[in-house]
């Protein structure tokens, strides 16, 4: 049976039919949940397997990315989604799903404004390094995608860095430390990191939009085109083991 | 935040500062030492202003809660008076009272979830310092075009004073009477020109004659709604004008569109320039719709919310199809960036500063929206120094419930949708339709909107689910643009009449007359017509999602538009009148006459430093610092992008999207060239219309599946040379597009582009039409970039190379003047045709078009965007038109060596073989070697 997934949406999200489309290429059943919708369908959410916070602009980031978001979803679900992952259920914020979940405490740090002072799209190449994050366990190959965001830039304290590199949290790394490799100037080319269970995982970039062979035609002339679809084929497998 | 003691006295509200961070004071610092302004260093911070239940216990609360940030710079309250460091100069900034602000409303909305009462209003704080010796002047300038927009925000050196919307204020139903009735034509003009109408002397004399008729004068919003319903942004009255020239009176241009469009009898057209957008249905049976907009004086005077809600029209337009936006488009027009602030005309800001503000405002409707942005094009010119251009595209998915629009019947609700109405962007549609003078920006303040592109999502998703059903909940619908509700709700109660009462319409603040209510352009709002039984259930949905929803009245059947205020009559007109009592313009054209005689001139030139100069100029150089801040992924049906190769380092002709979940999918490409019309109008349309088919063509798309959207932007059409302009131009793509089997769906004309500076002296923008091209991709998975792809591939030039220099680049860069604009070529259609059938076979591995600059430019630009040489060879003795003649029709192929016989069998003596694709990274024609870095450097500049 395919895993129960929920797309957490808030008003403003934008790319949760993207995060759908790929958990159903990846073999999940999901559905979407905006944070409107509750409490009436908060059982979906207690029954998920897999959740994705999907990227966009919720409540336009007025006070902030992810900051309203974070504070409607406590208001509303109160620690549900710290319950969820007691129980085992992997969780992906993407974009401002991962600003979401630095602002709910689920994950440590904080995304600044980028270095250049503005949004960037465009695509970036990402070294998986996190053998504990369930998303990330076993792919070894760079995944490309693109970036879209204006504050996509990681900071953390030196000891919280360092702790994430001790516990294998840091889940990807910008292939290079130069703009526009890094394309926010995230410290030490962090671009997502995981929370000490390897359940939780937020990322700048956007691997739903990399999971068919179409959307990196033009750009790739060779044979590793960095498929994102393994990230999520390893959210599925980890959602069905739990 | 710091532990500031808080006393009770001092000013009436609370203060938060917060710095922006090192991210926003470099960038400040870099613009102003753009302006000129080389010693002078900026560090900005947020305010906000709070008031209501301010007590510290609660401020303390709010404070970390709401507004610091975690591993920024702390937010600090401040009470009392600003402290100013030595040698700084403090600026602050505030909001002004009414425009709309969506970190004030969020912010009070969430201290109220979090159970504080208060309100909120923004502002901002600017530390200067190196700004000692400044001239007052030129504090000004660079306070005006840098920190603040006195259109929309109030600024002092010092404190300022907040700007809080919710002040009380009274309600007012005041309805003015204005004497017209008995008139001369003089008093007719001054009450035409005090209240800004933008109506011609005739037409005042119409209005005059009909209240007399009736045996009253108006109302100050019966005379608004004639205005705003007739003016040229709302009725095309040039387009639809009689129009006399030394040839004898010409068929009106709208008419001679709509009959090219009839004419054609394309399967595809669904609908032509009817209703919001045009509308197609390829092979696919997917019916897609289209529409382009300008969104020009706006953008001048506040060049973000210009160009912000100009992106946020076009997107209504297409929701109100009915449809769901997959894809936007931009095509800005600016003055030159480096232009020295001291020969501005006055009143006009700094064209860095309002490309900045443009690039702002269309990367942050769109982003927000998660519509992409794909495809465009920026021209830099003098003649724009005034008069920016922005147009917005847009294209859509067409709703399931589009069938079913039957138009509003007896009886149905008149309900408006989405954000509330304010006091904003009153008068747009006059205002659009004139000329600008160095005190436009004041004067103008009301017709500038500012955006909420999260509520236009929302209204999105609200309209998807009303409308994408077999059986929709509304019966149709139109978007509130120029004009508000008076043209929104005018339009759609033509057939049947309309009587609303202006009490019901949900307002952002109180104190609104009813004339404002009536008029007034606040954005993200869609007007419904809605069977009665449906009216709870529509506006239950639309408030569950957060948006405003009311009920303001109901269709009729006695056709006539009734406005009232409670009691009071507002509006009492006949639909008649106001649809069809508009008297014909009648208007005098001198038509061009173009130099068209052979060019026998050969020219010289320094062909190592011209090509670098070419990749240089503004116009093609890249535009990567542009596109990069434009999401132009999101929905993730991205397959040919704005930025070609792996590296996304070269420019992209057609962009194309496709759903993952289908195989096919649509082109954009878009052809503009002012230049051109500047010396031969009629070419220029040929010209770009060519372009936009080169374009699409060069992705993969099907020339034959296309469909084209004509956007006019142009200066006073009552001066006789400047309509005759226009005249030749709607000719030209009338022609064209019967030439290439392109049928028109949809246009918009922006008139009365110019500028009259204080000494008198008018200014106009040049003549300059953008032309977009839709077109149908039947397989997706075929689609080609610019960039190349291999070395040992072949390149093939296809289409004729002749001398035609007249507005070209090669021109611009070596300050020539002379030839001729790029005849039509007759043969392009037929051959695009053959390219796009190889392209389905799989034979070409990438394609670019020769467009400005030459075949010199286009393969430097392959090299640059596949990061790979090009060796090729010249047989031709005419160096200079070889490598930068801009003729038509042609594009260069990337082939495959063992495809080279299938290449030249379908495509004949019009394709030739010059050179071919090697690993080296440099550029070698004939006799000359460029290496790849020295292109990249010329063309990417800084940003490589």
């Amino acid at each position: 049976m395919k895993p129960p997934a929920i797309v957490l949406t808030a008003p403003g999200t934008n790319r949760q039919n993207d995060a759908a489309f790929a958990l159903e290429q990846a073999g999940a059943a999901p559905v979407c949940v905006d944070l409107l919708d509750l409490p009436g369908r908060r059982g979906e959410i207690e029954r998920a397997k897999l959740i994705v916070i999907a990227g966009g602009f919720s409540y336009g980031d007025a006070l902030g990315s992810g900051r309203v978001f974070a504070l409607e979803a406590e208001r509303l679900l109160g620690d549900l989604l710290a319950e969820k992952v007691a129980q085992g259920t992997p969780i992906l914020g993407v974009c401002n799903g991962f600003q979401m979940l630095v602002r709910s405490g689920l994950l440590p740090g904080a995304l600044q404004h980028n270095e250049r002072g503005h949004f960037e799209c465009r695509w970036v190449a990402l070294q998986p390094s996190s053998q504990l994050c369930v998303w990330t366990k076993g792919l070894d190959e760079p995944v490309r995608c693109p970036v879209a965001h204006g504050e996509g830039r990681y900071v953390a304290g030196t000891a919280v860095i360092e702790q994430l590199r001790f516990e294998d949290r840091v889940a990807f790394r910008y292939a290079a430390d130069d703009y526009p490799d890094n394309p926010n100037g995230s410290v030490e080319s962090i671009a997502g990191v995981c929370d000490s269970t390897g359940l939780v995982l937020g990322m700048m970039p956007h691997p739903e939009n990399h999971v068919t062979e179409r959307q990196s035609r033009a750009m790739v002339t060779t044979q590793k085109r960095g498929h994102a679809l393994p990230l999520f084929r390893n959210g599925v497998l980890a959602a069905s083991a739990s | 935040m710091k532990d500031t003691p808080l006393s009770t006295s001092g000013p009436s509200f609370a203060k938060v500062i917060k710095p922006c961070g090192a991210h926003r004071d470099r960038a400040l610092t870099r613009q102003a030492r753009q302006l000129g302004f080389a010693g002078v260093s900026l560090k900005a911070s947020d305010i906000f202003f709070l008031r209501g239940e301010t007590d510290t216990a609660n401020l303390r609360f709010i404070v970390p809660r709401l507004l610091d940030d975690a591993q920024g710079e702390a937010a600090r309250l401040e009470v009392g008076t600003t402290t100013v460091p030595a040698g700084r100069l403090v600026i602050e900034v505030a909001r002004r009272a009414g425009v709309t602000d969506r970190v004030a409303a969020q912010l009070a909305e969430s201290a109220a979830r979090s159970g504080c009462r208060i309100e909120a209003a923004t502002g901002s704080r600017f530390e200067m310092t190196g700004a000692g010796e400044l001239p007052e002047k030129d504090l000004r300038f660079l306070v005006h075009n840098l920190l603040c927009n006195p259109v929309i925000e109030t600024w002092s050196f010092g404190e300022v004073q907040p700007g809080f919307t919710s002040a009380p204020a009274e309600e007012s139903s005041t309805v003015e009477i204005v004497p017209l009735c008995g008139l001369p034509p003089e008093g007719l003009a001054r009450i035409n020109n005090e209240r800004a109408l933008a109506l011609d002397p005739e037409e005042m004399e119409a209005v005059a004659q009909w209240f007399t008729a009736e045996g009253r004068d108006p109302t100050d919003a019966e005379l608004e709604t004639i205005a705003q319903t007739w003016s040229d942004h709302c009725s095309h009255k040039t387009f639809a004008a009689r129009i006399e020239t030394d040839q004898g009176e010409v068929v009106p241009l709208l008419r001679q569109l709509r009959e090219t469009t009839r004419a054609m009898k394309a399967p595809f057209v669904i609908s032509a320039f009817d209703g919001n957008a045009g509308i197609v249905a390829f092979a696919d049976g997917v019916r897609l719709a289209i529409k382009a907009e300008t969104h020009n004086h706006p953008s001048a005077i506040e060049p973000f919310g210009g160009a912000n809600t100009g992106v946020g029209g076009v997107i209504r337009d297409v929701l109100a199809a009915p449809a769901r936006p997959v894809a936007l488009t931009d095509i800005l027009c600016f003055g030159p960036r480096e232009l020295d602030h001291h020969n501005l005309p006055d009143g006009v800001l700094h064209p860095a500063v309002i490309e900045e503000g443009v690039v702002e405002g269309v990367a942050d409707y769109g982003n927000k929206m998660g519509v992409p942005t794909v495809a465009g094009a920026v021209l830099y010119d003098t003649g724009y120094t005034a008069n920016p251009l922005v147009f917005c595209g847009c294209v859509g998915e067409v709703l399931r419930g589009y069938d079913k629009l039957s138009g509003p019947q007896p009886g149905d609700r008149v309900l408006v949708v989405g954000g509330a109405t304010g006091r904003d962007g009153i008068r747009g549609a006059t205002f659009s339709s004139m000329t600008m003078d160095a005190t436009t920006g004041e004067v103008a303040g009301a017709s500038v909107q500012i955006g909420d592109p999260i509520i236009e999502r929302l209204v999105a998703d609200l309209l998807v689910e009303l409308l994408d059903r077999p059986d929709p909940l509304v019966r149709a619908l139109t978007d509130c643009g120029a004009g508000g509700l008076s043209s929104a709700v005018g339009e759609l109660g033509e057939t049947t009449g309309v009587s609303v009462d202006l009490i019901a319409v949900d307002r952002k603040y109180a104190g609104l007359q009813p004339w404002e209510v009536w008029l007034s352009e606040a954005q993200e709002r869609m007007v419904l017509a809605v069977p009665p039984a449906q009216a709870a259930a529509v506006l239950e949905r639309a408030r569950h999602l957060g948006l405003s929803a009311c009920d303001i009245g109901e269709f009729t059947g006695n056709r006539r538009l009734l406005v009232r205020h409670g009691a009071k009559q507002v509006v009492d007109l006949p639909m008649e009148f106001l649809h069809k009592g508009r008297p014909v313009r009648r208007l005098r054209a001198v038509l061009p006459s173009p130099d068209r005689r052979p060019d026998t001139r050969h020219r010289k030139a320094d062909i190592p430093k011209t090509l670098l100069a070419l990749l240089a100029h503004p116009n093609i150089a890249s535009k990567e610092a542009i596109i990069h801040r434009y999401d132009h992924e999101v929905l993730g049906a991205t397959v040919i992008r704005p930025m070609a190769g792996s590296a996304q380092s070269g420019p992209s002709d057609g962009t194309v999207i496709a759903p993952p979940q289908r195989p096919s999918g649509f082109a954009l490409g878009i052809g503009v060239n002012a230049r051109y019309g500047l010396y031969d109008p009629e070419h220029m349309a040929h010209a770009v219309v060519d372009e936009a088919m080169r374009n699409i063509t060069a992705s993969g798309a099907d020339p034959a599946q296309t469909a084209l959207l004509d956007n006019f932007s142009w200066g006073d059409p009552r001066r006789p040379e400047t309509l005759g302009d226009l005249v030749a131009t709607v000719r030209g793509c009338c022609a064209a597009a019967q030439l290439y089997g392109a049928p028109f769906v949809s246009g918009k004309d922006s008139l009365n582009n110019e500028y009259v500076a204080s000494d008198g002296t008018r200014r106009s923008i040049p003549p300059t039409l953008v032309i977009t091209a839709l077109a149908h991709v039947p397989e997706a998975d075929r689609s080609i970039g610019t960039a190349l792809r291999g070395a040992g591939h072949v390149l093939v030039l296809t289409g004729r190379t002749t001398r035609e220099f007249g507005g070209s680049h090669f021109n611009l860069v070596t300050d020539d003047e002379s030839g001729t604009v790029p005849a039509p070529d007759a043969s392009a259609p037929a051959r695009y045709r053959r390219i796009h059938t190889l392209v389905r076979e799989g034979l070409v591995e990438s394609a670019h078009d020769v467009s400005e600059g030459g075949l010199a430019v286009t393969l430097a630009e392959m090299a640059i965007g596949g990061r790979l040489g090009i060796e090729a060879t010249l047989d031709d003795p005419d160096e200079c038109s070889a490598l930068f003649s801009e003729s038509l029709g042609r594009l260069v192929l990337e082939v495959r060596a063992e495809n080279i016989p299938r290449i030249l069998e379908s495509l004949g003596a019009e394709a030739k073989v010059i050179g071919k694709v090697v690993k080296s990274y440099h550029l070698h024609l004939g006799a000359r070697t460029w290496t790849g870095t020295d292109l990249e450097h010329a063309w990417r500049g800084s940003t490589s």
